[in-house]
């Protein structure tokens, strides 16, 4: 079992985009079909291990104060996407882990992050987490938690909320199979297209998205998670302020290159790259390198920088010697 | 009851364009009954600001509101509601706790029809939405009900195309220019008289702390300095009649204080009114968890009504 090599209960973590043509027609494009296939396999997959739940973390859910986490044990509703309307309507029901739910909120809160739980009839759980649950869990076999994508925090936010989700699955005693809802590139075509014609949406996101996933096929996690502001330079559209779910993905499963990495398939969808990808914990690396960015265990707020003083810094390592040499040659 | 068709009976005109934010507060700080959420009171030089511009809104005949929202956001081109009659609950995705909202709308589809065609003849791409399950997002219900409670004309609403983000803001400018002007013709053509609300705040800079009573107004202020001098600069251009230079400084402004005016609706809006020289009518400004929001309208004089004289205090 994968779980062998490691005391992390993530058993497994998936790649998934969030688009709702693979859900709703599939036919209309062969990469739709095969992207729906590979949905499939991954069903197929989550359903051979003992997972306890199906934690997700969507980019198609922002929040803006902090995080926010789903909690209502069976939201129920019918889902138009905003984007893709005359495609169809989707009726759902989920089965969420509401004890785990309150539970990942207790941790975030202990690690100094802002969220909450969300538990309201009627919330508009984001399409991508949707389409998700639908093709990889249709039965609602497993209980989900669906954790938001805070459109202002970063990198040391994310890393702690993933660590976060690691403490409650711990102090609970379960295991889950972790789940990014997110494209590799996500810039879509800005006219109509016929569906047939479809093709990622320019040749430098195709680099970009091949870049990714051959670093992923070799399990380097990682290695793509700090890579992460470069691909939200190059490839991104930029609606937030960066390209998180690696941080997420990476922090939750492990930061490093130890996985066994499987891209079940890669497909355009209205000009995005959507890969669905499988990583699974594995003894050796395919390589280790010398990661530069940190992995804070709390989140201690913003630096603020541009303060006058040296005080509103002085909390923060980085900046305790500058705080503490006023008076040793620094010019005035 | 409202109506979703009327005859042509000769040629239509924008008869006023409003700024009208959209924070959920405001809504629930009213506690109307389509409101779950009940709170104590707040926001009140907004929500006083909106009356005072409902009841000068009242004074000008119209057909339908024509809305411009930024919560409803596509990136493959603009997208205009289209059924006739939508009725559901919508939930804020960001404050859930404040606005819980049960909305029973009626939308001009003939409208619509007539802004998608012009729009498909200038090569605009536009799509009309027709799902009946469609849940009408939050900016347009927030600035419906906060300029029209009684729900009591059709609207109709246009998607926020989003190309600031996917280009720029430039590249908005220029697409809300198009927008703006199509949208008048099919207004002209509808034969119908239409108020125009770009459903957007001006400064945006959210705290990311909720207090523990949200409508605790001794926690409410600016974010920041910067963005009120940003703020009080718009509303002077607008003031001062000086509408084609407020929106020439659109791009620096929205940069400056990441302002919702990235959607275009204030873009749209003034093109579609031929960029007004005369000068709004600002009913007040006030913060939201920080951001800055002003109530205002433009309406053009031959469609004001003179007031009595004891209205007037006189």
């Amino acid at each position: 079992m994968a779980a062998s090599h490691s005391q992390n209960p993530i058993i497994k973590g998936y790649v998934l985009p969030g688009l709702i043509q693979p859900l709703l027609t599939p036919d209309a494009n062969p990469g739709y079909r095969k992207v729906r296939n590979a949905f499939e396999q991954v069903r197929a997959e989550i359903e051979n291990t003992d997972a306890d739940l199906i934690l997700i973390y969507s980019t198609l859910w922002p929040s803006i104060l902090g995080h926010q986490i789903q909690a209502l044990p069976e939201p129920e509703w019918t889902l138009v996407e905003e984007e893709f309307h005359d495609l169809g309507s989707v009726p759902y029901k989920l089965r969420i882990d509401s004890e785990f739910a309150e539970c990942y909120n207790k941790h975030a809160l202990q690690r100094g992050l802002q969220s909450r739980t969300i538990a309201y009839h009627g919330f508009p759980i984001d399409s991508g987490s949707i389409v998700a649950l639908q093709l990889i869990n249709p039965n609602n076999r497993l209980p989900a938690v669906i954790v938001s994508s805070n459109i202002y925090a970063d990198r040391a936010e994310t890393v702690v909320l993933a660590k976060a989700a690691v403490s409650a699955l711990k102090e609970q005693g379960k295991r889950a199979v972790a789940v990014i809802i997110s494209t590799l590139s996500n810039r879509l075509h800005t006219n109509y297209i016929d569906p047939k014609d479809d093709c990622i949406n320019s040749l430098k996101d195709q680099e970009w998205n091949l870049k990714i996933l051959e670093f992923l096929e070799k399990g380097r996690l990682e290695d793509v998670a700090q890579l992460s502001r470069q691909i939200h330079r190059e490839a991104r559209v930029k609606k937030v302020s960066n390209f998180k779910p690696f941080w997420w993905l990476s922090s939750v499963m492990g930061a490093h290159n130890r996985y066994t990495g499987k891209v079940f398939e890669y497909q355009p969808i209205y000009g995005t790259g959507c890969a669905v990808v499988g990583l699974t914990p594995a003894p050796h690396a395919s390589r280790d390198l010398e990661f530069d960015e940190d992995a804070p265990e709390h989140y201690t707020g913003e630096r603020n920088v541009l303060s006058a003083s040296g005080e509103s810094m002085a909390d923060f390592s980085s900046q305790q010697v500058l705080c503490n040499t006023d008076d040793e040659g620094i010019e005035q | 009851m409202a109506t979703t068709s009327k005859k042509n009976t000769g040629k239509g005109a924008i008869v006023a364009g409003c700024l009208a934010p959209h924070p959920p507060h405001l809504v629930y700080a009213e506690n109307p009954p389509q409101n779950e959420p009940r709170s104590e009171c707040g926001w009140e030089t907004l929500r006083w600001a909106y009356e005072s511009m409902r009841n000068d809104l009242s004074q000008i005949e119209h057909d339908v509101l024509v809305i411009f929202s930024p919560h409803w956001r596509t990136y493959v081109g603009t997208h205009i509601l289209a059924t006739p009659h939508l009725k559901s609950l919508s939930v804020d995705p960001i404050f859930p706790n404040l606005f819980r909202y049960h909305y029973d709308i009626n939308v001009d589809v003939d409208l619509a029809n007539t802004i998608h065609d012009v729009c498909q003849s200038k090569n605009i791409p536009t799509k009309l939405m027709t799902n009946p399950d469609f849940r009408v997002d939050y900016g347009t219900i927030v600035t419906g009900h906060l300029t029209n409670p009684k729900w009591d004309k059709p609207i109709v609403t246009l998607s926020t195309n989003c190309v600031a983000s996917y280009y720029n803001l430039d590249r908005m400018q220029a697409l809300m220019m198009e927008l703006g002007a199509a949208t008048k013709e099919a207004i002209e053509k509808s034969g119908k008289k239409a108020i125009l609300l770009a459903s957007h705040s001006l400064s945006h800079r959210h705290f990311t702390v909720e207090n523990e009573i949200p409508e605790d107004m001794s926690k409410e202020h600016i974010t920041n300095h910067s963005l009120y001098l940003w703020d009080m600069k718009m509303i002077k251009l607008m003031k001062e009649g000086r509408s084609r230079e407020m929106i020439d400084l659109i791009p620096d402004f929205t940069e400056q204080t990441i302002a919702e005016s990235d959607s275009g609706g204030l873009t749209w809006m003034m093109k579609a009114m031929d960029f007004p020289t005369y000068p709004a009518k600002v009913h007040g400004y006030g913060t939201v968890i920080g951001t800055g929001n002003a109530v205002a309208h433009w309406a053009p004089p031959t469609t004001t009504k003179p007031q009595p004289l004891a209205e007037k205090g006189i």
